[in-house]
């Protein structure tokens, strides 16, 4: 509302554009506002600069002064990671892990909300039901039945062994997310639609699915970022090194090199890039994403 | 011919949930099953196709485990063949029983208080602070959201190098002429568990403001507008209209953020290990469970820990669900 009056108003008076309330905001505010901001990003940040700029000091460097720039700055820690073929490995796995996850809860996630955002039939509520009551069941809990059915299907130290289950897990938040994008699409379309002969399907198809995009993209995000984090499932499934996704293997890096840290801060934050790249392309997308849920 | 007659049902059906706003909430159950006699043998068949993908993922990988843990948590079995060791009830006695169980579940209601206590208000602040006309406030989001998005390993081998006697923290402390306040925050067993709620904090304040910003982005700027012509200041809008109007949103980041701290395990695990979380007074039940079940080898004890856990999440959400979501979530299926 606000950005269109303003956009459609801006070239006249650009220099004016807080008519309404600036005066107020302006003055009291502004400073005050940005230096807790600042605050706030400071310390968010710092660990992650801590670990990142750790990674390029040596050992001795962190030893006599823990929390300093690098002095000069090293690059052998990374260099040594990159070109390790146990991180590559690692980083395949994941990349693996997370892209199939993805794209199964998506296909799947669409596909059910469609029908319990626009279809009426009975048992649509008991079926909602059951996939919110799925948001009480962290993986935490089916942990250990999960091991053994994943070890009975013979998946046990392979990435298909994490990924049925990341997929199942996934649904739920998913699903509750989806549903309300659906449910906004306006019945006209669908009225339409029905008049030029389209098949529900073809709705399905034609309309829906470029509308909801935004949603997509959300629980997309999510479900790939949680997936390329995941560190309990791994735990319990993975225990051949050569099938390690990152989260297993920055642990066993630090375990293992822990006289090392340098080394190990290297790994770690060579480990978190993809993550970090990934959401901050679609950052726009999940907060959207997350108001229309919470609108919901 | 047949997408003809698809169409017709689809016609059919599209009228009966137009109609029904106008019979009104209070009688639901019988409108639906007379307005409907268009559900044909083509709609079933949609339905089952586009959904049951999706069920089927979820009741073998969901809630089969789920049920599993209850059966096996009747038995002392030890993860080879099927289980006979019958014990019924023994391994919940045991666990009840047990001091290291009954400090987690201490350590778990701690933090699901604290959790609260400290990230709601934070997040409340910094969400007003940012919803006003922030320069650069998308760049500002991604960045309070960076600690959000990275991978708890990442986050506890970070933290636990930073903590360590001689890490970082207390270097920076000492730099900053505060060497009094240096300590052991891992091993010290007073300290350790406001350790890791400072962690936690750091980690999932960020989606807390996101959350809450979304939500304040809902509340109509008409409102506060109205409020300033009348002549509210700033606060007695925030107050007055914000923050009540913001309700719903914050008790559901309330229920999200209890059932995470009641299943609290990667953070603990990878920071403090199997062994030393005990000691160190940080131990979760989600912990405990790893720790007696699995690596000990007893997989029809860890699964009786993990149906104990269950019962108490399960327990709670209800009962917030019941007292406390209830009036947000009635309309959440908008077609009721």
């Amino acid at each position: 509302m606000a950005a269109i009056a303003e956009s459609t108003s801006g070239p006249v008076t650009a220099s004016a554009p807080p008519r309404g309330k600036p005066r107020k905001d302006s003055g009291r505010g502004s400073p005050v506002v940005y230096f807790a901001a600042l605050v706030l990003i400071a310390l968010m940040l710092g660990p992650v600069l801590y670990i990142i700029t750790g990674g390029f000091r040596t050992n001795s460097q962190i030893t006599s002064n823990p929390a300093a720039l690098p002095n000069p700055w090293v690059f052998a820690n990374y260099t040594e990671v990159l070109t390790s073929s146990t991180f590559w490995r690692q980083v395949g796995n994941s990349t693996i892990s997370a892209l199939a996850t993805t794209i199964a809860v998506v296909v799947l996630g669409v596909m059910a909300s469609y029908v319990l955002a626009r279809y009426q039939f009975r048992g649509r509520g008991a079926m909602y039901a059951l996939f919110a009551a799925g948001l009480m069941f962290p993986i935490t809990v089916a942990i250990t039945p999960l091991y053994i059915l994943v070890k009975n299907l013979g998946l046990v130290n392979t990435l298909p062994g994490i990924i049925l289950p990341q997929i199942a897990f996934a649904l739920p938040t998913t699903i509750i997310i989806l549903v309300p994008f659906l449910q906004a699409i306006p019945k006209e379309l669908e009225e339409a639609a029905a008049i030029d002969r389209c098949s529900r399907l073809g709705f399905f198809w034609r309309m829906v699915l470029p509308l909801s995009v935004p949603g997509v993209i959300t629980t997309g995000i999510l479900a790939f970022i949680g997936a390329w984090n995941s560190y309990l499932l791994p735990l319990f499934i993975l225990n051949d090194q050569d099938t390690f996704t990152l989260p297993l293997g920055v642990q066993a890096f630090a375990s293992q090199y822990s006289v090392d840290t340098a080394k190990v801060l290297a790994f770690t934050s060579l480990s978190m890039i993809p993550a970090l790249v990934f959401f901050s392309l679609f950052e726009r997308r999940i907060v959207g994403g997350l108001t229309g849920a919470v609108k919901g | 011919m047949s997408s003809n007659f698809g169409a017709e049902t689809l016609a059919v059906a599209e009228n009966a949930p137009g109609n029904r706003p106008g019979t009104g909430g209070g009688a639901q159950a019988p409108p639906p099953s007379r307005s409907r006699p268009g559900i044909g043998w083509r709609q079933r068949l949609e339905i089952a196709l586009l959904s049951g993908p999706a069920i089927i993922m979820f009741l073998a990988f969901v809630i089969f485990p789920v049920l599993m843990a209850a059966y096996y948590g009747f038995y002392r079995w030890k993860g080879f063949g099927p289980p006979t060791n019958f014990v019924g009830l023994q391994n919940y006695v045991t666990i009840l029983q047990d001091s290291l169980f009954q400090e987690a579940l201490w350590h778990n209601a701690v933090i699901v208080v604290l959790s609260l206590v400290f990230q709601g208000p934070i997040a409340i602040g910094f969400a007003l602070l940012l919803n006003q006309k922030v320069r650069g406030q998308s760049l500002i989001r991604v960045l309070i959201f960076v600690p959000y998005v990275i991978a708890e390993v990442i986050v506890g081998t970070g933290w636990s190098l930073m903590l360590q006697t001689n890490g970082a923290v207390n270097a920076v402390l000492r730099s900053i002429g505060l060497g009094a306040l240096t300590s052991d925050w891992l091993a010290n067993p007073d300290l350790a568990i406001w350790t890791l709620m400072l962690i936690l904090t750091w980690k999932y304040v960020g989606f807390a403001v996101i959350l809450f910003l979304a939500g304040m982005q809902n509340i109509p700027e008409e409102l506060s507008e109205a409020a300033a012509v009348d002549g509210a200041s700033y606060w007695q809008t925030q107050w007055r209209i914000t923050l009540p109007l913001l309700g719903p949103t914050i008790r559901i980041w309330a229920f999200l953020s209890i059932i995470g701290a009641l299943q609290l395990f990667d953070l603990v695990y990878i920071i403090w290990g199997q062994y030393v979380s005990s000691t160190a007074g940080v131990s979760t039940m989600a912990t405990y469970m790893v720790t007696e079940g699995r690596n000990a080898g007893n997989y029809g004890y860890g699964n009786a820990v993990a149906v104990v856990l269950f019962l108490i999440s399960m327990v709670i959400a209800l009962v917030y669900q019941r007292f406390v979501l209830r009036r947000d979530t009635q309309g959440a299926l908008g077609g009721r």
